[in-house]
């Protein structure tokens, strides 16, 4: 096959249950199985054609679960394509697809151009010759498409976000370019590996900031993933209840297709709950063993918010610290309920096991839960932040084009670590540099050179 | 009246930079080549800086040298002084320069052109082409002689229309008052060619006596040997310093006070001139906050007394040029020999040309260097060297070479040109070549040799030491991957002596090799090696392996180059029949009708969507034929 690996969110954007990144090419087995972990250990490449498997995606690095998945594989020529195609079907809603993409991309495919699987599919000789005006009209629409919503989102703060940081690197470019090209002009001040270590951490700071707006994105769309825990029988089902019946549910109890957790969405002041992992609560209440179990530590590691439930009426118990232990370093807010009944918990104890933020209520009396809202609102918003005013990025492709800008910017800070000279380090950051292009939608070319012969005063 | 003066495979007209290496390279590969030029004194003449080399210039000699062609080894026998650029930073960006004895380089290039066999060199103007049904089948000069050629190149440099400016002073002239090319010039756009007019310039020289040294700072050369040419055995040990001093407020001032009576100013320079390569003036208005501009004092040969002043490239009034260098400390005295001068000639716009450097207007018409819209001395031989090897490739009717990007710098330069044309003088730098990392100077050999040897310059016997050498070099490679290093206690002095942390277990030699503290004799130290390497050799071992794991990730990026460099464009291809594609787009490709999707790609206006449906269409052709 000539082409070289691609891949692309496949489903359209937006809320839906699943959502599928698709491969297409010659690596797209090799790719899916140094990510895909699957029951038995069984890879992708000893299973059969057009067939479909329930695993986990890892980071091959850490062997860090990222998704949960169903992997869909095809062997060429039967497929759209005609090339191998590998199609990971995971969950639905930015984040979580992001995540699996980003993993394909740092494995060595590429993301696809607007239309590409339609060119490939022509290219490789699945659409007869009928059809290729039609594959040339596309091409155009979803490039213009593309442009169109591209242009949309990038109007206003995000582009001069990225202009900005472009700008900031394409300086230090000029810098060490200038200092290669005319080694003996002394009125550059030379680019040195600690002025540039600067440069690099500053510009990775700025992409992660942009980066961390996506998290507010997914915050709007998502929800907050939150967490209800606390020993039994101090009121979780009751908070939950109150939660769901005080604000209309969004969506109730979808069964994951992959995962046998139910998500309940509610919309708290403006910020949406996803709550996680209820029906646990609401079988077992034993979530405290569960506390030792890895399964409930994973599903508290990826919560957003946690609410951990005291009985008012009960001393603190070892259980309890236990439980603050686990989610130690997190958003937590304390719940103590049952101010029905006297007070024996000592509230200097909570605080000083942990607790920052404490509301207190009575379920059973429906006490206390505007509290307990205002403490969401607030811990989130802080306040300060209007709805309006968020200048996030939403759009998949360019999340992965920061991801991988951010990633070409960590190899430039570990190579001038290892003390690789300045010119080679320089290939990562123009990488980064052309990425961010890509996002804004602006060329290459000539770029670096201008900057040069405006930014110094060179020649003979 | 005219007269049948004979007839020749390739007829190159001019002997400059570009003239030169391609009447030497037509010659060698095999064609009966003819050079005229206006003056027989000025070949390979060096109007501007007495320099060769430098970052990517140098490396471009380097790759000249490697196909075959002269210029590296002309200026290893007549350098004055020699350094290696840029030593701190990484192996990509290395880069040699010379300063010349301008007069010996041209006198030792004319020397090899005369002897070399196949070759004829004259004196003569030509002022025409002869064109037989879009074909260039020989050229007419002033007096009437009439040359009839299978090929011709033309590479005229600076000379078409050139008029030199002066202050309030503009005569039509050649460089350094030569006769200009005048009818040749007319002629070429009576053919049908777009020619744009540019602009360049030159420093005042001064005499040496004249110069208090002691109040500037000495530059040496380079005191380990070097040179351009893999060819070169013999070095040049006695080297001249130059010199560096400094533009002052009191030069500013006086630039100031007489900007009224620059030509560039007045209005009188029409001209586009290069950013790289600004005048004092220019210089003093764009950055006027700068306190003061480096002067390089560079002699221009043993046997004169002139001296160069880089840095001080200026058309302001000759009176004015005196009082700016009686203002620079070490020059209050000095006597000005030749003042500084822009000079404004004709070129034609490059995208008019193939990547052979041939002409799309007429067949079996090539033009390199100035002519192309470059400046530089490196830039024209590079051009001049692959245009030769194309008129006399095609001349005794074999296939012409073309060099990618990803191949050399020269490669860089020509698809450049051609694929974007040039609306300033153009200039290498090395970051116009994607694939720096790639076209290094230490590795010009590996990369060209093949090239050179296939189609003849590289003779036999340099071919087979080249090829020992790369043995070599994959031979010692090899062994460093073999090797075990275990962390004994010499090992870990050699790795902490460098500033490296000690190991932790064993690792293999060439892993070893890969940390920032070792080098190649830190290795052979410790598993020495059982025959003598070359120096070279070492040297590529060592640099192939500290930064395989980049040199990797580039030759990936060459791969997807390559790929859609396969995917040829016919030269028929009918633009206007592909709907979809952008009008820009559609106009562009026909202007420079890309040979492949590559070069498509790179047209500035041509965007991905008209490369997919560039390519889609491509596509349907072949299916159609098939089914059909």
């Amino acid at each position: 096959m000539e082409f070289d690996t691609i891949t692309a969110i496949s489903t359209p954007m937006g809320e839906g249950a699943i959502a599928i990144v698709r491969i297409s090419g010659d690596d797209a087995y090799q790719i899916a199985d140094s990510i895909y972990r699957g029951p038995g250990n069984k890879r992708l490449e000893d299973a059969d054609s057009h067939t479909i498997h329930y695993g986990h995606l890892v980071n091959p690095k850490t062997e860090e679960t990222v998704e949960e998945v169903m992997v869909s594989i095809m062997k060429g020529p039967k497929t759209f394509t005609r090339e191998d195609v590998v199609e990971i079907n995971c969950h639905g809603g930015i984040v979580s697809v992001n995540r699996v993409l980003q993993l394909v991309l740092s494995r060595g495919a590429r993301l696809a151009e607007p239309g590409e699987f339609t060119k490939r599919a022509f290219l490789n000789g699945r659409i007869d010759l009928s059809q290729a005006e039609a594959v040339m009209d596309l091409i155009r629409a979803k490039t213009d498409k593309a442009m169109n919503v591209a242009l949309g989102q990038m109007e206003g703060r995000l582009s001069q976000l990225i202009r900005r940081l472009r700008q900031e690197i394409l300086q230090t470019l000029a810098q060490v370019e200038v200092n290669i090209d005319y080694p003996e002009y002394d009125d550059v001040e030379e680019m040195t590996h600690r002025l540039f270590l600067e440069k690099a951490y500053f510009v990775k700071t700025e992409i992660e900031k942009i980066l961390n707006t996506s998290e507010q994105g997914k915050i709007l769309r998502d929800g907050l993933s939150t967490v209800i825990i606390g020993r039994p029988n101090v009121g979780k089902s009751s908070l939950l209840n109150s939660l769901v019946h005080e604000n209309k549910a969004i969506v109730t109890d979808i069964p994951g297709t992959t995962r046998d957790v139910i998500e309940e969405y509610v919309n708290v002041r403006g910020v949406p709950l996803k709550l996680v992992d209820t029906a646990g609560i609401r079988e077992t209440e034993d979530i405290v063993e569960r506390i030792g179990v890895e399964r409930s530590r994973a599903v508290l590691k990826e919560a957003d918010l946690i609410l951990l439930v005291l009985n008012n009426s009960a001393e603190l118990t070892h259980e309890d610290e236990l439980l603050f232990e686990a989610i130690e370093g997190m958003d937590v807010i304390v719940i103590i309920n049952k101010t029905d009944l006297p007070r024996k918990i000592d509230l200097d104890q909570v605080k000083q096991i942990g607790a920052k933020q404490i509301v207190s209520t009575s379920l059973l009396e429906d006490q206390g839960i505007d509290d307990l809202e205002e403490a969401i609102a607030s811990l989130f918003f802080k306040g300060s932040l209007e709805l309006g005013d968020l200048t996030y990025v939403s759009n998949a492709r360019h999340i992965a084009l920061l991801g991988q800008a951010l990633q070409a910017i960590e190899s430039s800070i570990e190579a001038i670590e290892a003390g690789i000279p300045i010119d080679l380090v320089q290939i990562d950051f123009t990488k980064a540099w052309e990425l961010l292009g890509e996002i804004i939608g602006e060329s290459v070319q000539d770029g670096l050179i201008n900057q040069l012969f405006s930014q110094f005063c060179l020649g003979k | 009246m005219q007269y049948d003066a004979g007839s020749y495979d390739v007829i190159v007209i001019g002997a400059g930079h570009a003239g030169s290496e391609a009447g030497l390279a037509a010659a060698r590969v095999g064609a009966k080549t003819l050079m005229i030029t206006i003056n027989l004194d000025m070949v390979a003449f060096m109007p501007c800086n007495p320099s060769v080399g430098g970052p990517a210039k140098g490396i471009v000699v380097r790759e000249i040298d490697a196909l075959g062609g002269e210029m590296g080894k002309n200026i290893d026998k007549t350098y004055i002084q020699m350094r290696m650029l840029n030593t701190a930073k990484g192996p990509a960006v290395r880069a040699l320069r010379a300063q010349a004895d301008k007069f010996l380089y041209q006198q030792e290039m004319k020397k090899t052109i005369e002897n070399e066999p196949n070759l004829t060199l004259l004196q003569g103007m030509v002022e025409e082409l002869i064109v037989e049904d879009d074909v260039c089948t020989g050229v007419i000069t002033k007096t009437g002689a009439v040359y009839r050629a299978k090929t011709v190149v033309i590479t005229t440099g600076t000379f078409l229309r050139g008029e030199i400016i002066l202050g309030d002073l503009k005569y039509s002239s050649g460089p350094n008052n030569q006769q200009p090319s005048i009818r040749l010039s007319e002629h070429l756009q009576e053919l049908g060619f777009d020619l744009v007019r540019f602009k360049t310039g030159t420093p005042p020289r001064i005499n040496s006596h004249t110069i208090d040294y002691s109040k500037t700072e000495i530059q040496p050369g380079d005191k380990e040997h070097r040179a351009f040419s893999y060819e070169t055995t013999k070095f040049i040990t006695d080297q001249l310093p130059c010199w560096l001093t400094y533009t002052n407020e009191e030069t500013h001032k006086i630039i100031d006070d007489n900007l009224h009576r620059s030509p560039m100013y007045s209005g009188m320079i029409k001209g586009t001139g290069p950013r790289y390569c600004p005048s004092i003036e220019d210089k003093i208005v764009r950055f006027n906050d700068k306190p003061r501009h480096q002067i390089f004092l560079e002699p221009e040969g043993r046997n004169t007394q002139e001296v160069y002043v880089q840095g001080l490239s200026t058309s302001l009034p000759e009176e004015v040029q005196h009082k700016i260098l009686r203002s620079i400390p070490g020059l209050e005295k000095s006597e000005m020999m030749r003042a500084g001068y822009a000079i404004e000639y004709d070129s034609i716009v490059p995208t008019q040309l193939w990547p052979t450097l041939e002409t799309k207007k007429l067949k079996n018409l090539y033009t390199a260097g100035q002519i192309n819209g470059t400046s530089g001395y490196e830039e024209a031989a590079g051009q001049g060297l692959m245009a030769g090897i194309n008129a006399g490739l095609k001349a005794i009717g074999k296939e012409e070479l073309i060099l990618s990007r990803a191949d050399a710098y020269i490669g860089v330069l020509i698809d450049d040109l051609v694929t974007k044309g040039t609306n300033e003088p153009y200039r290498l730098l090395t970051s116009r070549a994607e694939y720096r990392l790639l076209l290094r100077h230490d590795n010009a050999d590996l990369r060209l040799t093949e090239f050179g040897h296939k189609i003849g310059l590289i003779k036999e016997d340099r071919y087979q030491s080249f090829c020992l050498k790369k043995a070599a070099v994959e031979a010692e490679k090899a062994r460093l991957q073999s090797i075990f290093i275990k962390p004994t206690e010499q090992v870990q002095q050699i790795v902490t002596e460098g500033g490296g942390s000690e190991l932790k277990d064993g690792i293999r030699a060439s892993d070893l090799l890969k940390r920032p503290e070792m080098s190649y004799s830190h290795i052979n130290q410790l598993i020495p090696s059982e025959i003598e390497l070359d120096d070279d050799v070492t040297e590529q071992v060592e640099i192939q392996i500290k930064y395989e794991g980049y040199i990797e990730k580039s030759l990936q990026q060459v791969d997807r180059l390559k790929k859609m460099e396969n995917k040829k464009i016919p030269v028929n291809i009918d633009y206007d029949a592909i709907s979809g594609l952008a009008t820009e787009a559609r106009q562009k490709l026909k202007q420079v009708l890309p040979l492949s999707i590559a070069q498509a790609s790179r047209i500035s206006g041509v965007n991905p969507a008209d490369v997919s449906i560039l390519l889609v269409y491509l596509e349907q052709g072949k299916i159609a034929r098939v089914e059909g």
